[in-house]
């Protein structure tokens, strides 16, 4: 019985706890709800994720009202995956949380952080799970707000204006969808996805339907920060507490990708696309972001703001994935929306353990980290190596496909530029373990301990998923896989 | 996944790990016996794949028995148990770890039946290898270490693009033999020849490997040029280009060695020179260039380790590694002396030693083939050799003028470690049978036949004779008084001469120019994407608006249109 409700006990077992948090002011205890309420999740996704690739998509009409006027939810094996990863990345970085949290942000705001938390989450996960363009505009609200609120809550005072420029810039991507999304509407007269698939077709050929598609890709393109529309993004990460930024980076950009492929294969058909050039705007876009932002997070003395660059290149490999409209391009592009979670969610965690002990990130406070925190730093280096995509390291997985997805369409220019920028990326992480192993220890990081064993334990579970992933790589792949054959089998 | 095998590199890998818990005598036991205990290991594997992983949908061979990979793998634990008896007293940690991991992924290459496994320890040689360098701790070591890494990793790169196209065009990530005939195994080939020291990144070997601690480059001259050889042999074998690569490796050595004062930078240059010989053996591709080529490896891996342990003793002792800083050691090193000695004679392949009955090999096959410029060429340059490592190094640091230092012969485990390797030289030269039985193919080669002994030692008396007469050009400080007779020489010297300071300056002028447009590339790179560019500051809301406005309207109007 219950199990037929899983899609909706998704997205309501967080939005619920949200304002159970937000009226108790006891930060153990709205603690405590958060880490219940994401273990719950992580385990809804898991059994909805097992039931789909085995019996195929589920479809969950809410409030019984049939689908093309009520709100369908619909988890197929794309949608679980996605699941999976937002609730368990979420789950782990709330394990993190206390310590970090306690530290970063104002004692009587803790519980309200939570409370945040827990909105983003059921936001994140809502606009996976439904399968109305229009409830997921909802949904990409909820998120949003409440991520500009986790935002402003960081230390310095420029976290408020990086929150206020992602407010202003994350509220145009959102009406640029919401335009999109009406004129689709005045067309087809329908917002459920799959229905908007099979009517679209027909208009495809109209000017506003034309106008639609380029407002939904630029709008969701700003939510992804999809380079040249990154600008919110580098400050927005490197401001907010860092647990707010581990959470950003593993999952709302993934969700974000998640909603591109939903849109250009569900509901404008994928590679049917009538004579559009999507894919060649995605191709150059992906490239630039690869090269550019590299070479940004290159020249950062921040290391959170290097890793943030370190995302947008990151996305960009996403972006690249689907311009392919192959299913080993998308196959690359999903694994590597889980792999990517892995390595963010593990640097940027590492970095909260960092400003824990030594009060700041900045890349010159790091040096000799590597002997007085081995354990915190040691996690660095391998989630570096998996951002460079060093092999057995799941990034060593992403850019194995990513590469032969391109060599399949006999672009080598486009796989060589692939491992290039690896190297690119090579460097801006041997800065940060070059200060921490091989520079003198200043006089104050002489003082400094090793992180609480309770911050080690969830980097280290998530460094270790990027070698166990990395060596073991059949069940994310097969995942993978299954969600690509989807999209271009329903696109197609 | 079926095992029936541990497999042998591994073992060196995890050993190194575990070396920094153990002190003293438990240490140095250590150090011996893991290079003894992969080996006793490897020579378990039976042919063919004993080790099979399932991985991404194919399977990977980590652990295979081949004929090539266990004369290899032999040589190469040969190799890191007599490095780690002569790097024992190191004190701190770091270089040996580096030094047997560094091994350890090398003898995995060997091991390795498909392109995967070799490209994750390739890689790890590369790392292993820069931290080799790096862990001679002077800030010239950190940078050159820096710019060996990049080398490689580039050569991982390409290496990793080949893989993955050769992937897409076969279906099968098994190493066996292929042609330079697509774009996919161009860069496999080119990515295996930038190890190999092939031109044009041949420097990055000279460069980097001086700059090493007085142990340090014994283990990197045995390994990664090796490595490269190997696969070639296997993937390679009779690609004809390969024989320019090689002809050009051998002069470029030459040339560049014999305008060379630090002593260590000269062995390095004849390492690209042999490794040429090696290449140029490939390249010709018949059964006797294979075995040559391969044996050479072998042979060549225990003289240059046995040249730069001799080095190294020098350096150790003297903390001098110019040649025009040495001179006269002979007096109070004897012993150093007599084993840099017998590696040089070994490299200039003089009989009775391991030099001549693995490179006459390959010379003989180029002659079989009628391949007459290589002959010629191959011969020209084992003079070549003989001028610029077998005498040049040992004559500049142990005899010529005295420098008046007197330092002793270094601790007992460096000179017991010289003399295993040169008792090894001489006895392969005097007994080749037991290495010509591990080569991939039956040996019909005699080496010790009338014409060959003969042919060789007028060579290098020949050489010999040239070395001491152009000695006051090698000093590049005295002038030259000529009899009449020796007109037609000294004409021959002015040419010698002229190609040499011109190839120089022409050589420095080439790499001022590059150091400086690498450097205005990087400022502009800066400029574009530097923390104050338009790339990487932070915008004012209102013109980021401005720009998202622009991007819909670019979008919208490519839709359009």
């Amino acid at each position: 019985m219950i199990v037929g409700q899983l899609p909706i006990l998704q997205v309501i077992v967080p939005l619920l706890a949200a304002p159970i948090c937000a009226i108790l002011p006891f930060r153990r205890l709205t603690w405590l709800i958060a880490l219940a309420a994401s273990l719950l999740a992580l385990a809804i996704a898991l059994t909805l994720l097992d039931q789909v690739l085995s019996d195929g998509p589920i479809s969950y009409l809410l409030g019984d009202w049939a689908a093309p006027w009520g709100i369908e939810y619909r988890v197929d094996p794309l949608a679980a995956f996605l699941l999976v990863i937002v609730s368990a990345l979420g789950s782990v970085i709330m394990l993190f949380a206390p310590t970090s949290v306690a530290r970063e942000i104002a004692d009587d705001r803790i519980f309200l952080f939570h409370a945040m938390y827990l909105l983003n989450l059921a936001g994140l996960l809502g606009m996976v799970v439904t399968g109305d363009v229009f409830n997921l505009f909802v949904f990409l609200e909820i998120s949003s707000l409440s991520s500009y609120v986790m935002i402003s809550l960081g230390q310095s005072r420029r976290a408020l204006t990086a929150a206020f420029q992602y407010l202003i810039m994350g509220t145009v991507g959102a009406t640029f969808y919401v335009i999109g999304v009406g004129m689709m509407y005045m067309m087809t007269g329908t917002l459920n996805m799959a229905d908007l698939g099979t009517r679209l077709p027909a208009v495809a050929e109209t000017r506003t339907i034309i106008a639609a598609m380029a407002f939904v890709v630029v709008g969701i393109g700003l939510k992804l920060a999809m380079v040249p529309l990154h600008f919110w993004l580098p400050n927005a990460y490197a401001y907010a507490p860092t647990v707010v930024s581990a959470f950003l980076a593993a999952t709302a950009t993934k969700v974000a990708v998640y909603v591109l492929l939903r849109l250009v294969f569900t509901v404008f058909g994928g590679p049917a696309m009538v004579g559009l050039p999507v894919d060649q705007v995605l191709l150059v876009l992906g490239i630039v972001a690869m090269f550019g932002a590299s070479a940004v997070a290159i020249f950062q003395t921040d290391a959170k703001r290097l890793l943030a660059y370190s995302s947008l290149a990151q996305i960009g490999y996403m972006v690249l994935g689907i311009s392919f409209l192959t299913a080993t391009g998308l196959t690359a592009t999903i694994i590597h929306l889980f792999n990517h979670a892995l390595m963010k969610g593990a640097l940027f965690l590492v970095l909260g353990c960092v400003f824990l002990r030594v009060g700041s990130v900045q890349i010159s406070q790091m040096a000799g980290l590597g002997r007085r925190m081995p354990w915190t730093m040691a996690a660095f280096v391998v989630g570096g190596l998996s951002l460079i995509g060093v092999p057995l390291t799941v990034g060593f997985v992403s850019k194995w496909y990513l590469i032969q997805a391109a060599l399949e369409k006999g672009w080598w220019l486009v796989a060589v530029l692939i491992l290039l920028s690896s190297l690119l990326a090579m460097i801006y992480v041997w800065r940060i373990i070059e200060v921490a192993y091989f520079r003198a220890p200043g006089d104050d990081v002489l003082q400094i301990r090793e992180a609480p064993v309770m911050m080690l334990i969830p980097v280290w579970i998530l460094a270790a998923g990027n070698v166990y992933f990395g060596i073991n790589a059949q069940q994310t792949i097969g995942a993978a896989q299954s969600a690509a054959a989807v999209l271009l089998g329903s696109g197609g | 996944m079926t095992v029936s095998s541990v497999p042998p590199g591994l073992i060196l890998i995890v050993g190194a790990l575990l070396l920094p818990l153990t002190v003293g005598a438990v240490r140095s036991a250590v150090l011996l016996a893991l290079p003894l205990i992969a080996l006793a290991v490897l020579w378990q594997v039976p042919d063919g794949p004993a080790l099979t992983i399932a991985f991404l949908g194919t399977e990977l061979v980590p652990v295979q028995g081949t004929t090539l990979g266990r004369l290899f793998g032999t040589v190469f634990l040969i190799m890191a148990f007599a490095g780690g008896l002569f790097a024992m007293g190191q004190k701190r940690n770091t270089e040996l770890v580096a030094a047997y991991v560094y091994a350890g992924s090398a003898v995995s290459v060997t091991q390795a039946g498909d392109l995967l496994t070799i490209l994750v320890f390739w890689e790890v040689m590369a790392v292993a290898s820069g931290l080799v360098i790096w862990s001679a701790g002077t800030k010239a070591a950190y940078r050159a270490a820096m710019r060996y890494m990049m080398v490689h990793l580039l050569g991982g790169v390409l290496l990793m693009a080949g893989i993955a196209g050769y992937v897409v065009e076969t279906g099968s990530l098994a190493f066996v033999a292929m042609q330079p005939e697509s774009v996919a195994t161009w860069l496999i080939l080119i990515g295996f020849l930038v190890n190999a020291g092939a031109p044009p990144l041949s420097s990055w070997l000279p460069d980097a490997y001086p700059e090493t601690s007085y142990s340090g480059m014994v283990f990197l001259s045995a390994f990664t040029t090796k490595t490269a050889v190997y696969v070639l042999l296997v993937g390679f074998a009779g690609s004809q280009v390969l024989i320019y690569f090689g002809l050009y490796m051998i002069f470029y050595g030459i040339i560049y060695a014999l305008l060379e004062n630090d002593m260590r930078r000269i062995l390095a240059y004849s390492i690209i020179n042999q490794v040429g010989f090696m290449v140029v053996g490939i390249g010709i591709g018949t059964e006797m260039a294979l075995n040559g080529a391969a044996s050479h490896a072998f042979a060549h891996i225990i003289y240059k380790a046995l040249l730069l342990m001799s080095a190294g003793s020098v350096l150790h002792m003297t903390g001098k590694r110019k040649c025009t800083d040495l001179g006269g050691l002979f007096q109070s090193m004897p012993l150093t002396a007599t084993f840099g000695i017998i590696g040089a004679l070994s490299i200039s392949a003089f009989p009775l030693t391991s030099g001549f009955i693995s490179k006459s090999m390959i010379s003989q096959a180029a002659f079989d083939e009628h391949l007459a410029f290589a002959w010629f060429l191959l011969t020209a340059a084992s003079a070549g050799v003989f001028l610029h490592a077998g005498i040049k190094f040992p004559w500049f640091v142990f005899f010529q003028k005295d420098s008046g230092l007197r330092p002793p012969d270094p601790p007992g485990h460096m000179r017991l470690a010289m003399l295993f390797f040169a008792v090894l030289c001489i006895g392969l030269g005097v007994f080749p049978g037991p290495l010509y039985k591990l080569l991939p193919f039956a040996v019909e080669f005699v080496p010790y036949t009338v014409p060959h002994v003969v042919n060789m030692l007028q060579l290098l008396l020949f050489s010999g004779l040239a070395f001491f007469l152009l000695l006051p050009l090698m000093k590049r400080t005295l002038t030259i008084s000529l009899d009449t007779d020796w007109v037609y020489r000294r004409l021959g010297q002015r040419i010698a001469e002229a190609v040499l300071t011109q190839g120089g300056a022409l050589y420095l002028g080439f790499r001022q120019a590059a150091v400086r447009r690498v450097g205005q590339a990087i400022g502009l790179v800066f400029r574009v994407t530097g923390p104050e560019s338009v790339f990487a500051r932070t915008w004012h809301t209102g013109n980021a608006i401005m720009a998202v406005t622009a991007v819909l309207a670019v979008v919208l109007a490519l839709f359009f249109f």
